[in-house]
């Protein structure tokens, strides 16, 4: 092999620049992972609006007036519509139906989802089988036209239809990780142990085994909230849920089929296409919590140079046994090196 | 082998459910919209025609549930769709088969560079975690959430306008004949370059974290550290030991979530007024035109699941244990 020699030096921090002090170690433990306190306190804002956005509207969303598509302006700061409507209100109001649609549609989809996966996990056999064919079929059959050609059937579906029906069709794939995750607790040595007790199945289920998903649940509940925000909105923008309740997607197909682009009218979409972006930042950011709460491995590192006994940098990754090679700098390996690095090796 | 059989086995199934679905969701639409369809057409219509949008919609009251199903599968087999409303009187299978190939050409191509490209950078980031690299994730976060049929109001509004290179709307140039010579298909190109962008970026995101996720697990792996040890290359234990594990999963990823991509990308059409099936399914929501968007349903549900299948070959392909336990 032409690969060069490579001396190996095994790397211990030392000193300030080294691991986390235990103080900092401490504060990490008990400040929330950023990630998720972000993506709350959005969320937050974004239901308090829904509970409060149609008292505190400037206007009724759908009143005329003369200001017809006008630019934002102190009196309406969102602008106005074709129909001199205040944009601003629109969105205040419309929030109530994008939250109350995403939520329940993603509470009926995780409840289907335990149910499913968790029983086809715990059950195994036939069941399984055919519970994990099932959501197979869900999970490749492609969701968006199916929910379109099922709300088109349902003549001036409501937000509670559109839940429903959005509910209904979206939880195959928290089924399937529920299943798997199910599957490789059913075997550990606790549950075996409630089960030698003699506690019933349904027991060993809610207690041993359902809280041991509780994170899956919480990132799959999140997911289904995202993915039915957008396709409640989706739904509205293409004109088959009701246009008389307003919601983002409402606003949006207002905009689009009243030339709003050709008339350079652009805070008619901006707005309720920003509000859909912030609010789906907000959830995907707390589902990165989620996620780095379960698996500490994906969190980003911070600081993550070392400086080695040698005085040379290294860049620490986590899960990565740090390497020296000679070509990394020019000066040459002396024993002096391997001397320290033993040092320090013996001093850790 | 055995893998790929059973794979097959179960889109065949997965197909019969779908038609199945699409054989009894027009016989729960309160009221009878066809009908008065079918009467509002009356006399233009051949009674062949009408006879297949009965069998389509359950209009028969008088046969079983049972033969009607039959006649249903009958339909299918023969590619009889029944008739659009929306552009009466021609067949739901000849717009079909007219706006597939845009949808297959748009959809396909930019589905395919996103997770390249998305799969590329994600090994990147995974790699050299802690990196500028990591900047990206807030920002592709950020993109993912945007609808894409926003992003393609707002790419419209930016970059396209009368004395704009791109196009806003259409297919191709309005005066053009669709054919095979250099000004079509260069014509053909220049329309499809702001929706493929748009597509782009809205679905990059996702593969990049997945990709990004897996990398990051598979780094820890003794594998990956005995490589090291061996003096190999960075560059290789990269490419050769950790992306080639971290894929696999991704690849099997690219299976299942290709249904909500495809769900996506037709409302880029939509805003694009692109002449493909998501369009399509624009028109026919808008005009109540039901067979129509039967049809759509099912033409999308099949490519979906032919397209899992390569995937399912390429995932063979690419993992030996598969083909050993085969």
């Amino acid at each position: 092999m032409s690969a060069p020699a490579t001396t190996i030096t095994a790397v211990t921090p030392e000193g300030p620049a080294g691991v986390a002090t235990p103080a900092k170690r401490q504060r990490l433990r008990f400040v929330a992972n950023p990630k998720a306190a972000t993506g709350l306190v959005v969320l937050g804002f974004f239901c308090l609006i829904a509970i409060i956005g149609p008292w505190i509207a400037p206007f009724d969303p759908s009143a005329r007036s003369n200001d017809l598509i006008q630019g934002p302006s102190g009196k309406h700061w969102f602008g106005t519509t074709h129909l001199g409507q205040d944009i601003f209100s629109q969105v205040l109001v419309g929030t109530r139906g994008v939250m109350f649609v995403g939520l329940l549609a993603g509470i009926i989809a995780t409840a289907l989802s335990v149910l499913i996966g968790v029983s086809s996990g715990f059950l195994g056999g036939m069941a399984d089988e055919g519970l994990s064919a099932l959501s197979n079929v869900f999970l490749v059959i492609p969701a968006l036209p199916l929910i379109i050609i099922v709300a088109s059937t349902i003549p001036g579906a409501g937000d509670l239809m559109v839940a429903l029906v959005i509910g209904l069709t979206s939880w195959a794939w928290g089924a399937r990780v529920l299943r798997a995750q199910t599957l490789s607790l059913r075997r550990r040595d606790y549950v075996e142990a409630a089960r030698a007790t003699g506690e019933s199945t349904w027991r060993i289920i809610t207690v041993e085994i359902l809280p041991n998903l509780t994170a899956i649940i919480a990132s799959g509940f999140v997911g289904t909230v995202i993915f039915a925000v957008m396709s409640e909105i989706t739904l509205a923008f293409i004109g088959i849920s009701t246009i008389s309740e307003w919601n983002w997607g409402t606003i949006l197909f207002w905009a689009q089929s009243q030339q709003a682009l050709a008339q350079g009218a652009w805070w008619w979409f901006v707005p309720a296409g920003l509000a859909i972006a912030i609010l789906g930042t907000a959830l995907s950011l707390i589902n990165f919590g989620i996620d780095e709460f379960v698996s500490p491995r994906l969190r980003s590192s911070g600081h993550t140079r070392v400086k080695t006994a040698d005085g040379r940098t290294v860049k620490m990754r986590v899960g990565f046994t740090p390497v020296l090679s000679q070509n990394d700098k020019l000066d040459p390996v002396t024993p002096v090196v391997r001397k320290a690095a033993d040092e320090a090796k013996g001093a850790a | 082998m055995k893998f790929l059989l059973q794979r097959i086995a179960f889109y065949l199934f997965t197909a019969w459910a779908a038609i199945t679905i699409n054989f009894f969701i027009p016989r729960f639409i309160p009221g009878d919209p066809v009908t008065s369809l079918i009467n509002k057409f009356q006399g233009q219509m051949s009674t062949e025609a009408i006879q297949s949008l009965y069998v389509l919609f359950g209009l028969d009251k008088n046969a079983s549930m049972w033969s009607q199903y039959i006649d249903y599968w009958g339909q299918i087999f023969r590619g009889d769709l029944g008739l659009s409303f929306t552009f009466f009187p021609t067949p739901v299978s000849e717009i079909l088969g007219q706006s597939l190939p845009w949808t297959i050409a748009l959809v396909g191509i930019t589905t395919f560079a996103s997770f390249m490209i998305g799969t590329s950078l994600g090994v990147l980031a995974g790699w050299r975690r802690g990196s500028w690299l990591d900047g990206l994730l807030p920002v592709t976060t950020f993109l993912s959430s945007i609808p894409y049929f926003w992003l393609g109001l707002l790419a419209i509004t930016l970059l396209a306008g009368s004395d704009s290179f791109f196009p806003s709307s259409g297919g191709y140039e309005p005066g053009l004949v669709p054919s095979w010579n250099g000004e079509f298909i260069g014509s053909a190109v220049q329309h499809s370059l702001l929706p493929a962008i748009t597509i782009l970026i809205s679905s990059v995101s996702g593969w990049i974290l997945s990709m990004r996720n897996m990398m990051v697990t598979v780094a820890s792996e003794d594998y990956i550290t005995v490589a090291h040890a061996k003096g190999l290359s960075e560059r290789r234990v990269m490419v050769s030991y950790a992306a080639r594990n971290a894929l696999l999963p991704n690849v099997s990823g690219f299976a299942l979530s290709l249904g909500f991509i495809v769900g996506g990308t037709l409302l880029v059409e939509i805003v694009f007024s692109y002449p493909g099936i998501g369009y399509n399914l624009f028109q026919a929501v808008g005009s109540k035109d039901y067979p129509l968007m039967q049809g759509v349903f099912l033409v999308i549900t099949m490519s979906v699941l032919i397209a899992n299948l390569i995937a399912d070959v390429a995932y063979l392909l690419l993992d030996p244990r598969t083909r050993k336990e085969g």
